[in-house]
């Protein structure tokens, strides 16, 4: 299990670069990146922040999509509170570390003592590589120019790319996820930067009402 | 405050409201079906508009440009299973070769 949970670390460590890539691209500092990662801590959110200020949208607008994304992040800390059982600071550090990949090592193991330790090895050992490789990634995209010479412009949406296909599974969210990018390009000449993406949120909201 | 210390900051509180609140509500105030079909359908839809939009949009202009050949490239990659890093780098090479060449 720990291995799993190092494997995943690591895997997420390459993300972490190209989030920190994606960020000083964007505009961020590297302090404003590394603050990220550190208080932020959780991938597709913060993607979304830099992806939308990056593009001249409000902080608003990316405040609201980064919290609809982290959404998900509750009802994971609803399925681990009762096997961590934990109180005061220890539910601080518990949620903050409440992520995708903690969450999924955690509900591969078949006893509590398990999903707890694979919770906190995986949860832990991604805050460390994400947080490093987020530094890395930042430290190295400052050092380029124009991040278009480098392909940075493609990294950047095809890291997101890497966000969804593992989350298109059936016929209705191919649909779905069709008909969000149709109309986040039909918005786009005509909102400002972020509404167009914050959007979309009525198209799951609609799919998703009726079984 | 700059619009992006604002978003930093907001972003992060936000962020961990939604941790700390799964943490301690009891679970039926959010496990219902209906706002789990809509949860699921949340990130596919904001993570698809922003791949179009960083893909296609250039202010509040669509464009073809070097950067769709580099996500169709990484698509591709994904079809057939590649890992995360190869397929950033395929998108990044392609990219990166249509900006330069012509």
């Amino acid at each position: 299990m720990d291995r799993t949970g190092i494997s995943v670390a690591f895997t997420v460590g390459l993300y972490g670069a190209a989030f920190g890539a994606a960020a000083v691209t964007a505009g961020f500092s590297i302090l404003q990146s590394c603050l990220l990662s550190i208080l932020l801590f959780s991938g597709a959110s913060q993607f979304a922040v830099v992806g939308i200020m990056g593009a001249g949208g409000s902080a608003l607008s990316a405040i609201a999509t980064a919290t609809l994304l982290g959404f998900r992040n509750a009802l994971y800390g609803l399925q681990m509170a009762p096997i961590l059982k934990v109180t005061g600071l220890n539910r601080v550090l518990a949620a903050q570390l409440t992520i995708d990949e903690s969450t999924a090592v955690s509900t591969l193991q078949d006893n509590d003592a398990d999903r707890k330790r694979g919770f906190y090895v995986t949860g832990v050992g991604v805050y460390l590589f994400w947080n490093l490789f987020t530094f890395l990634g930042a430290l190295g995209a400052s050092a380029i120019g124009n991040p278009s010479v480098w392909g940075l412009d493609a990294a950047v949406p095809a890291a997101f790319c890497g966000l969804v296909w593992p989350r298109l599974k059936n016929k209705l969210q191919f649909i779905v996820c069709g008909l969000a990018i149709a109309l986040a390009l039909l918005l786009t000449p005509l909102t400002p930067a972020g509404v167009p993406i914050i959007t979309t949120v009525l198209l799951a909201v609609i799919f998703g009402w009726k079984k | 405050m700059t619009p992006i210390w604002i978003a930093v900051i907001g972003a992060s509180v936000t962020a961990f409201l939604n941790k700390y609140v799964g943490h301690s509500v009891p679970e039926r105030w959010l496990n219902k079906p209906r706002f789990m079909r809509i949860n699921t359908l949340v990130p596919i839809v904001l993570l698809s508009a922003l791949v179009a939009v960083q893909s296609f949009a250039d202010k509040k202009e669509l464009v073809l440009d070097q950067r769709a050949a580099g996500v169709a490239v990484a698509l591709v990659l994904l079809k057939y299973k590649a890992p995360f890093p190869i397929v950033v780098i395929g998108a990044a090479i392609t990219s990166a070769a249509i900006y330069n060449w012509f």
